[in-house]
């Protein structure tokens, strides 16, 4: 039992992390109808960034909002030459031009900051909680603690963001239909800024967690992979989705690898939350939480 | 004035059914042919054959797979390595079960392999769409790697997984020189081409193309949805598993599950949307893109440092080849969002028209 | 099909412009600089390229000049095989190849038998290619994962105090699930029966970049000793997840893929007294010396960061130069001293490798390396390795001597390996005792 309940919680706390991943692409699709692949190298360019500054000899609570600079200035590049131009176009297409512009993220980011690994250090020591590990013998990471409270906020705060404020209904409305958004005077460009900019932010976070966690190198923008499935599971289109999305495919794939994989040769971890995620999808097509689709001929 | 149809008049039903009804198409497609099958064996090098010609054809295969799904049926997948894996250790079961087994036959064996899996992994597109059709068919790609990382009866109990292809022989001719593989591959990818160039205008591919522009309304008009979605998972697969196998016993030789990853799948996705969505010639186009794009920016970044002497710190160079495939990918959708093959009939619609564009 | 034809043509007339010269000795080097694993590409490829440029400020071989081109591959077999085929023929041929990836190793296996061009996988790829009448043109030099993982079963041995207290003792192979990962099954497995200890077997899915699960089955079955048998990110993961998981970093193991500074930095003090594997024993060297004065005090280093000359990478690329270069120098003593060898020659070359202390102290890598003494029969040439423990700062060797695991059992393993593969592809083994 004691056991059950170190994988449950180790499992949840695992999927918040993916959660924080999974919120930059809702964010995008949600205000933007594309199917951002960029956000895992986006998560790589920031991390990478903001460490490569604080390896310059900035301090860490400086390289963070210069970071964030430079991922406002990314966004409105974005949006200038990428994205005005292709207004309205099939969501393949838009989908393709993100991954274009994969290519073009990890290979600027490796340019300038070069191809070694770095560590970062972000002052919170991941250890498991003493208190915890005496007194039920389990073991929580209290970096993993305080990286969930950071996810709550986050998502709390653009949950509000986006339900409360006259840019967040904008946002939905773009998402709709970009040719009516436009019609009806929704400055449809500054609008891109702005989600872009926030999915940097999101990129931000998530790459600055992750890189404390795993260290910072290419292998940040693997973690979108993870995302994936959150965001069949939740819906691409909700944000409170992201973060159930990410608690049950967390909880359930470490579960799984624990007490499934070593009957089949274990390392299912890789597939689980896909097949997971689809019986979901078979129930509801549109996600948990996703907006339902309405179709007519 | 170079293109005009004016003057081609059909007069049987032969002539109105055939796949080029337009006279240029033919005598276009024939020069390219005869240029491929005649002019190319005869004067290009082992390595224009092994490290380009090759693995272009076999991705445009595979490409050509995904583009009937993806294209023709409008069903987005991300798991074609899969297919093309299943394809692959398929046709080494085969061969090396079945004592002397045609390679054709263990070919078109495996293909339907990958059709049975498609088949399976089909089935949630009769209720899923989209994107999240695309991130469930990911299920596919990693399950299907998985089980034969982990299965050792498909990689014969070897002990690090990895599968050697065995030599391809038909009627006592080994094809194992450079240019005898080329011809194998080109002969297998033509005719595939031609079929399904065919296919996509039969009754077949219409219904296709009525359920991708609107799936309730071709159900509507009578369209059976299950049956025609499956029936495209089913060739698709084919089609992705023959690459597959194609690329294990004429390419690599010895392959690993692992190699046929979700990037893989994402590359075989470029080429269908960059070469042009619903279109045969699309997927040819989008292969020679994907697939000859990094070569030319590589040899040309090495032409720049040692001829030209621009000097780049060891690494920059990689790095800058890699944001300018980018950028052109990005550059190519802007100026053409459907496709290379779209560029092509906008071609074609000016030499129609020249010298008088009025 | 216009398009494609085009450029195939450019590529053909840029391929074809730079023709051979044939008055040098000439490497290709089918390398990574970005992508996932490109700190360790850049890092062996640097290397390498370090001490040729060293071999060519001190003359050469016999007067011979190296020269050598790059070709990016990302770690993608396909890319990988196309470099190959394009720099093999280039200046007057290739003369030998490392493409320091098992995707691609397996992808040029059976065309460098073809090409007669020696293909040296130091320190992976398949381990049964030391057989060299299956194999004659790949060299896993060295030591491959199979003699790896004996090494470390009989250093565990040690540690313990004699193989025999092994028994019953609880031993995990955590591993990429992979082929790579899988490689050291069939050791593994031997051994656990032999000696008596319990095998568990834990596959973590590629990247590895998260092994919650992993490590608190680990945690479950409170094993002896952890076998870190990873890649990547996957490495510093571990170790992190190792402490959030209150699990002694010092009785985990790595492979050599586990142990180089960019596999403990990112994981901080999390992998302090965490020990690995290697081929090289850190420190510094004479030759290093040589290679910071002679070539970077020249201007023509290879290594953007400074800091990362005699780095484990490194100094792997280093070793990976020597044994090319002296492959070279053997076969131009048998076949013409100052002449450019062919690749046919330079495989002799490698067949009848010698590097013995004498050899490696006059090179000023005197303990750096394994000597290494190759025989058609035996492509590997040595099996040692060593251990090194990470301190927080620099790796520390902390076996005196070189480790050897049973060799005997290997070689059989190896042999049995080789003749499935010659009897799956039809090839007549060599038989060696004709072999000069």
């Amino acid at each position: 039992m004691q056991f059950f309940l170190e994988v449950l919680l180790g499992g949840l706390l695992t999927g918040i992390m993916y959660s924080m991943v999974a919120l930059g692409f809702v964010l995008i699709y949600k205000a933007s109808g594309v199917f951002n692949f960029a956000q895992g190298a986006m998560v790589f360019f920031a991390a990478l960034t903001a460490v490569g500054l604080h390896d310059l000899g900035l301090s860490l609570w400086l390289a963070i909002p210069l970071t964030m600079l430079v991922m406002i200035v990314l966004a409105m590049a974005i949006e200038k030459i990428v994205l005005r131009p292709l207004v309205n176009q099939p969501e393949i297409t838009l989908f393709m031009v993100t991954i274009g512009l994969t290519f073009f993220i990890e290979g600027l980011a490796q340019a300038i900051w070069g191809a070694s690994v770095r560590k970062l250090e972000m002052g919170i020591d991941d250890v498991p909680l003493e208190y915890l590990l005496d007194t039920l013998g389990i073991a929580i990471s209290q970096f993993d603690l305080v990286a969930a409270g950071i996810a709550f906020v986050l998502v709390a705060g653009l949950a509000m963001f986006f339900s409360k404020t006259k840019v967040g209904r904008a946002l939905r409305a773009v998402a709709d239909d970009h040719q009516a958004a436009l019609s009806i005077g929704i400055p449809l460009q500054q609008i891109w800024v702005i989600v872009w900019g926030v999915a940097g932010f999101v990129a931000l976070v998530a790459g600055l967690l992750w890189g404390a966690r795993n260290g910072v190198q290419f292998a940040l923008t693997f973690v979108a992979l993870k995302a994936l499935p959150v965001l069949i599971l939740g819906g691409f289109t909700s944000v409170p989705g992201a973060i159930v999305g990410g608690l049950i495919i967390g909880a359930s794939e470490k579960i799984a690898e624990v007490y499934l994989g070593p009957y089949v040769g274990g390392g299912i971890e890789g597939w689980f939350p896909y097949v997971l995620a689809l019986l979901f999808l078979l129930a509801r097509p549109e996600g948990l939480f996703g907006e339902k689709i309405i179709r007519r001929i | 004035m170079f293109y005009r149809e004016a003057g081609q008049f059909k007069a049987t039903y032969a002539e109105d059914n055939q796949i080029f009804p337009i006279r240029q198409d033919r005598i276009g497609i024939t020069l390219i042919l005869l240029l491929a099958f005649l002019v190319i064996p005869l004067s290009a090098s082992p390595y224009i054959f092994s490290a380009i010609l090759i693995p272009f054809l076999i991705f445009s295969l595979a490409a050509l797979g995904l583009n009937i799904l993806t294209g023709y049926a409008g069903q987005l997948s991300l798991g074609t390595a899969a297919f093309m894996a299943v394809g692959a250790f398929a046709s080494y079961n085969f061969m090396l079960r079945l004592e002397g087994i045609p390679v054709l036959l263990a070919f078109a064996l495996s293909g339907c392999c990958a059709a049975a899996v498609g088949i399976v992994f089909g089935l949630p597109s009769l209720r899923i769409r989209g994107f999240y059709l695309a991130a469930s068919t990911l299920a596919t790609q990693f399950f299907i790697v998985w089980c034969l990382t982990k299965i050792g009866w498909f990689t014969n109990y070897s002990s690090s997984g990895v599968i050697t292809a065995q030599q391809i022989v038909i009627f006592g001719y080994a094809f194992d020189t450079p240019a005898a593989k080329y011809l194998f591959v080109l002969s297998v990818v033509s005719i595939m081409a031609l079929l399904a160039k065919n296919m996509v205008r039969s009754n077949t591919g219409r219904s296709w193309m009525a359920i991708r522009d609107m799936d309730m309304a071709a159900e509507v008009i009578g369209f059976r949805p299950m049956r025609t979605k499956l029936l495209a998972f089913a060739v698709s697969s084919f089609y992705c598993g023959v690459a597959g196998a194609l690329y294990a016993y004429a390419y690599l030789g010895t392959v690993e599950p692992e190699g046929f990853s979700l990037e893989m799948s994402f590359r075989i996705l470029f080429m269908v949307i960059i070469g042009g969505i619903g279109s045969i010639l699309g997927s040819f186009l989008g292969s020679a893109f994907i697939v000859l794009l990094p070569t030319l920016l590589n040899v040309l970044f090495h032409f720049l440092e040692t001829e030209l002497h621009v000097e780049l710190p060891s690494g920059i160079s990689s790095s800058v080849e890699l944001m300018v495939f980018g950028a052109l990918i990005i550059f190519f959708l802007i100026v053409e969002p459907h496709g290379l093959a779209r560029l092509w009939q906008i071609g074609k619609e000016k030499l129609r028209l020249w010298p008088f564009p009025h | 099909m216009k398009v494609a034809l085009k450029t195939l043509l450019t590529v053909a007339v840029l391929t074809a412009g730079s023709a051979a010269l044939a008055e040098d000795q000439f490497i290709p080097l089918p390398s990574y600089r970005v992508g996932p694993y490109a700190a360790g590409g850049s890092g062996f490829f640097g290397g390498a390229v370090d001490y040729m440029s060293l071999v060519n400020a001190n003359g050469g071989i016999n007067g011979v000049k190296l020269i050598w081109e790059e070709c990016e591959t990302e770690y993608n077999a396909s890319r990988g095989v196309e470099c190959y085929e394009r720099l093999k023929s280039k200046n007057g041929g290739a003369s030998m190849v490392e493409p320091l990836s098992t995707g691609i190793a397996y992808g040029i296996l059976d065309r460098v038998a073809q090409d007669k061009i020696p293909m040296t996988t130091l320190g992976y790829g398949r381990s049964d290619a030391a057989d060299g009448r299956v194999f004659p043109y790949v060299f896993p030099l060295i030591t491959s994962y199979w003699d790896q993982a004996a090494g470390m079963i009989k250093y565990l041995g040690e540690k313990e105090g004699g193989l025999a207290k092994l028994k019953g003792k609880k031993i995990v192979h955590l591993y990429h699930d992979s082929a790579f990962g899988k490689e050291p099954f069939p050791v593994f497995e031997a051994y656990a029966k032999e000696l008596g200890f319990e095998l568990i077997k834990l596959a973590v899915p590629h990247p590895g970049n998260e092994q919650q699960s992993q490590w608190l089955q680990i945690r479950q079955a409170k094993p002896d000793y952890v076998i870190l048998w990873g890649w990547g990110v996957m490495n510093p993961t571990a170790l992190k997840t190792a402490q959030r998981n209150g699990y002694p970093t010092s009785k985990i193991l790595g492979v050599w893929w586990s142990g180089s500074e960019e596999d403990v930095i990112p994981a901080g003090d999390a992998a302090k007294g965490y020990s690995s594997m290697t081929f090289n024993t850190p420190g510094n060297y004479p030759l290093l010396d040589e290679i910071k004065k002679k070539v970077y005090g020249a201007g023509k280093g290879n290594m953007e960061d400074k800091s990362r000359i005699g780095s484990t990478y490194h100094m792997r690329g280093v070793t990976a130069g020597i044994l090319w270069v002296e492959a070279i120098r053997k076969a131009q003593e048998k076949f013409g001293k100052g002449k450019v060898m062919t690749g046919e020659q330079v495989r002799w070359g490698f067949e009848n490798l010698n590097v013995d202390e004498a050899k490696l102290k006059a090179l000023g890598a005197l303990g750096m390396l394994p000597p290494v003494k190759t025989t058609c029969l035996d492509h590997e040439g040595s099996g040692a390795v060593k251990v090194q423990q990470w301190d927080g700062s620099k790796w520390k060797s902390i076996t005196p001597n070189w480790v050897v695991g049973d060799r005997a059992m290997i070689r059989k393993m190896v042999e049995e390996g080789a003749a499935k593969y010659a009897t799956e592809k039809k090839i007549t083994p060599r038989d060696c005792s004709k072999e000069g």
